[in-house]
């Protein structure tokens, strides 16, 4: 039986520090002998990791039966004092121990832990071992595998919508109200306001941000509507700048495009905030789109937004920001909606194919959550520990 | 044309870092690109100054609407970046006395600590506080006991908010064990538990079915990004 | 109660006097018509009202609301205080000035208790002002009240470093490959408490307030999902706080929630270390319980009155 150093660090630490404070103030249950001690240690490379772990193997004390546990002990060459590592109950005779530096050999003691608190001599590796990295890490296996399963069925999905199977996508107002939105500000003859939030260019809510500025930019030329973009990231801007041209560009409109419109604010979450809250009581757009990654910025916008009367549509996947839209926005794009946006907007097989791969992706974690709960219930009730071993391994191994 | 460069190299970069993440040797680069990443942002601020300067210098000169407020920026801007960077008032380091820029721009006492400690400050925990008052306007407007749900939504709320305060704990001491030997299987109803228990089992469910959602999303565009099918926000619609 | 009220009649009066515009729509336009077309304004100033007053109240009373410690207050508490003298903790500030109102408190209570049971306090930042944060509490806890404790040998600003859960990656198996000076810029080898510690992994605690991101999240999933021995506790927004308890307790055995959870746990420290006449600052989350409590009640009371009105409209539209 093996275990792993995972997740039981903390108890483990516990019983030892309970045991050793045991010793301490009791020493009457420190009295009798030593149990017997383990012998055969072994230390040897774990095989297919990224240089950080060595397999520990041992042949059980004589008192085994009698045994609080097993005490492992570590030093590297470079250090003089041996450490405790971890203390692994009675019946295990296996440990990965991990966080190694690969730079330094590393020696292992193993000693017997008895119910009185003793401990026995310890059995020893001899010679130094040094973790090696292999060109894969194994320990992520099992994460490759979902990778490809989700990846895959995106892409799968991908190819048959191409070859023409038919994709059904259900309504979402919210997109279908971007153009009404823009159409109202040009028969109002006021601006439309486009907040990309507040996050730059490697966050991925900037980028479906810009997927739908694409829309409404291309939607604002063809009605000769004013669009304004203030940003938050300088990066963000120039990106804005690109979708708009091309966008107008799309659009037949090219000479409408002014680069000025999409201008930088300041990084500063609260001066941007300031100066989208002045700019929307000054010129009172009468629809303002907020696409993008949202923090405390988002009710202060959109309360001031629904002060002004403005028509206003929200998407975001920061969960902590959503009640708040759905509070003051008319129409809000609830994390995935807000993803589906460039499908949905664009209506290309290619990418609907791309939203029915999700669906695959979200029946796989449904089935997962599952098995693992009727697992957990099934070790539960039977107290099986063939059915145990197994959630541990999907919970432990595979989710890990 | 003008968008196949672009397209490659997020293609290349995406697909070689998703790679990297299970080759031991490689998994570091996706710190690397995180650092590129920072460089480039850094580089960014100088592009952001001189658009920020541009807007407001042109606003000023055009006499638009509001350009007092732009020349509020303009000058608090120049200001805060002059005494930063020249670092008015400003003790040298002990380390290196002799030289008079060695110590930190944020020393306590320095022209800009002065600004950070009495301007910034106070005028951001402003513009946060503002929060507070948004959301009793947005509550009394948006919570409406139009359905089951939203009249479960609203019992919750109350619940919420009496019990993250000392009133949850005074309306329902009651339920105490010494009261009535009883109270001891109810203890759960007083509000507070009852607080702790709604955020950490139905919000927590909740939470994480919304964030499975968005991580799927998450793939899902990631992916059509990176092979170049989802190009809109390279303005391709 | 009464006896501040007589004391304090100017304030009673402007606050009626602000209020009489309102009373008259009242009268003139009657109470159901008012508060169907009540202009946000009116919510603005009374929440003023709500916040104000309690605060005035407290600052002239001194006097509190008792607070009850949850589970997740005591099991914080019991993180830290279960450490001996001289052990190492780490303490990442992840805030900035717009949120420090609401964990500056809890960011005090946290050194406080660190310099109290006398544990060896690094600090760092993820957020740019995180490091201005570290030195404001600093100079509020430590310079005025543990003068014994000396700056290198007993704690220490690492500061901030961009790179934002990046830096936790790095550091949690090598600090100084990121960090080769602290703040004010002294080697690392001429810093006594430095000696020996090579990575993240060996401090007993890492206590984590944090306003977003990079945050507690992200400590969690870089810090202590690969090394679960970690000890993670953490103080977080009224926002950010729901977020985080799908970590608790495995990840997360502690999480402290706004204001409220500040408070709990400031009581914890200020009973086993402050004495009873504990200076103010550091009872700061629970003189805020009070504005805490008036605002929710009028939220509450706000909600009841609309919802009032709406179930009277739509049974008269039926």
């Amino acid at each position: 039986m093996s275990s792993s150093l995972k997740g039981k660090g903390s108890a483990k630490r516990s019983i030892a520090a309970a045991v050793a404070c045991a010793a301490l103030f009791f020493p009457a249950l420190a009295a009798g002998q030593a149990p017997a001690p383990p012998s055969g240690l072994t230390a040897r490379d774990h095989s297919w990791d990224n240089g950080t772990r060595i397999d520990l193997q041992w042949t059980a004390s004589a008192d085994e039966a009698t045994l609080r546990g097993y005490v492992v002990r570590r030093r590297s060459t470079v250090e003089t004092n041996f450490s405790v590592v971890d203390i692994v109950p009675a019946g295990t005779n296996a440990l990965t121990v991990g966080s190694l530096n690969r730079e330094a050999g590393h020696l292992f003691r193993v000693t017997a832990l008895g119910a009185n608190s003793l401990e026995s001599t310890p059995a020893a590796t001899t010679a130094p071992v040094f973790p090696t990295m292999e060109w894969f890490d194994g320990t992520r296996v099992w994460f490759l595998f979902t990778l490809v399963l989700l990846c895959g069925s995106v892409v799968a999905f991908i190819v048959l919508a191409r070859r023409g199977m038919p994709l059904t996508l259900r309504r979402i107002a919210g997109l279908e109200a971007v153009d009404d939105a823009v159409g109202r500000a040009t028969e109002m003859g006021r601006p439309c306001l486009f907040i990309p939030g507040i996050n730059d260019m490697n966050e991925i809510q900037t980028i479906a941000g810009l997927t739908i500025l694409s829309r409404v930019a291309k939607t604002a030329a063809e009605y000769d509507a004013k669009l304004e973009v203030p940003t938050s990231k300088s990066l963000v801007m120039t990106a804005a700048r690109e979708t708009m041209q091309t966008a107008f560009l799309t659009a037949g409109r090219p000479e409408a495009y002014n680069p000025d419109s999409v201008y930088y604010v300041t990084d500063e979450q609260f001066g941007y905030v300031a100066y989208v809250q002045g700019l929307m009581v000054r010129e009172k757009p009468a629809a303002c789109f907020y696409m993008g990654s949202f923090f405390a910025e988002s009710l202060i916008l959109a309360e001031t937004g629904n002060a002004i009367g403005a028509i206003q549509i929200a998407g975001t996947a920061q969960p902590a920001q959503l009640p708040f839209f759905v509070a003051a926005c008319d129409y809000t794009l609830i994390g995935e909606e807000f993803f589906a946006a460039s499908a949905y907007l664009s209506g290309e097989p290619d990418q609907l194919g791309s939203l029915k791969g999700q669906d695959v992706g979200k029946l796989l974690v449904g089935a997962g959550i599952l098995l693992g709960v009727l697992g957990a219930t099934a070790a539960a009730l039977t107290g099986s520990a063939f059915i145990e071993s197994l959630v541990n391994f999907f919970t432990g191994t595979m989710l890990t | 044309m003008k968008q196949t460069g672009p397209l490659l190299i997020t293609a290349a970069g995406g697909f070689v870092l998703i790679v990297a993440y299970f080759i031991p040797f490689a998994q570091n680069w996706g710190e690397l690109a995180a650092i590129w990443f920072d460089i480039l942002a850094a580089v960014a601020f100088i592009l952001g100054g001189g658009n920020l300067l541009k807007t407001h210098l042109k606003r000023i000169s055009d006499r638009a609407r509001g350009w007092g407020y732009s020349g509020v920026v303009v000058v608090s801007f120049l200001a805060t970046l002059f005494v930063g960077l020249v670092k008015v008032g400003v003790n040298p380091s002990a380390q290196f006395p002799d030289f008079a820029w060695s110590g930190q721009y944020r020393q306590m006492g320095s022209a800009f600590w002065y600004l950070f400690q009495y301007a910034f400050t106070p005028l951001t925990a402003t513009m946060f506080s503002l929060l507070a008052f948004y959301i009793a306007s947005a509550a009394f407007r948006a919570f409406r006991a139009k359905n089951v749900e939203a009249v479960l939504l609203l019992g919750t709320a109350f619940i919420i908010l009496l019990g993250r305060t000392f009133a949850g704990v005074a309306l329902t001491s009651w339920i105490d064990p010494d009261v009535w030997a009883g109270f001891a299987y109810f203890t759960g109803l007083r509000l507070e538990n009852l607080t702790v228990y709604i955020m950490s089992v139905f919000n927590t469910a909740g939470n994480r079915a919304i964030m499975i959602g968005i991580a799927l999303g998450i793939v899902a565009t990631s992916l059509k990004v990176l092979l170049g099918i989802d190009r809109s926000y390279l303005g391709k619609d | 109660m009464t006896e501040f009220i007589v004391n304090q009649w100017w304030l009673v009066a402007i606050v009626i006097a602000s209020l009489i515009p309102l009373v008259m729509r009242i009268v003139s336009a009657g109470l159901l018509e008012t508060l169907r077309t009540l202009d946000r304004r009116w919510i603005f100033l009374l929440l003023l009202w709500a916040v104000l007053i309690p605060i005035y109240f407290i600052g002239v009373t001194g006097r509190t609301f008792p607070e009850v410690p949850s589970v997740l207050a005591r099991a914080t508490f019991d993180e830290i205080d279960r450490l001996n003298p001289g052990d190492p903790i780490l303490l990442a500030f992840d805030y900035d000035p717009p949120s420090e109102g609401e964990l500056g408190p809890m960011a005090t209570a946290f050194v406080y208790h660190a310099a109290s049971k006398k544990l060896r306090m690094y600090f760092m930042a993820l957020w740019p002002l995180g490091a201005q944060m570290i030195d404001n509490t600093i100079a509020k806890v430590i310079t005025p009240d543990f003068r014994d404790l000396v700056y290198g040998r007993d704690y220490i600003n690492l500061g901030f470093k961009s790179g934002q859960e990046g830096v936790i990656k790095v550091v949690v198996t090598n600090l100084r490959e990121l960090y080769t000076t602290d703040s004010r810029g002294t080697a690392m080898q001429d810093i006594p408490m430095m000696e020996g510690i090579t990575n993240i992994q060996q401090m007993k605690v890492i206590v984590s307030v944090s306003a977003g991101y990079p945050g507690t999240k992200e400590w969690v999933q870089y810090a202590v999902t690969p090394f679960p021995s970690l000890r993670l506790v953490a103080g977080a927004t009224g926002v950010q706080a729901p977020l985080l308890y799908p970590y608790v307790p495995r990840q997360l055995p502690g999480l402290l929630g706004a204001i409220k959870g500040a408070a709990e746990y400031e009581k914890l420290v200020v009973d086993a270390y402050g004495g009873a006449n504990a200076d103010p600052k550091y009872l700061e989350a629970l003189r805020r319980m009070g504005p805490q409590l008036v605002a929710h009640l009028l939220i509450i009371t706000l909600i009841v009155v609309a919802n009032v009105v709406f179930l009277m409209d739509r049974g008269r539209k039926r």
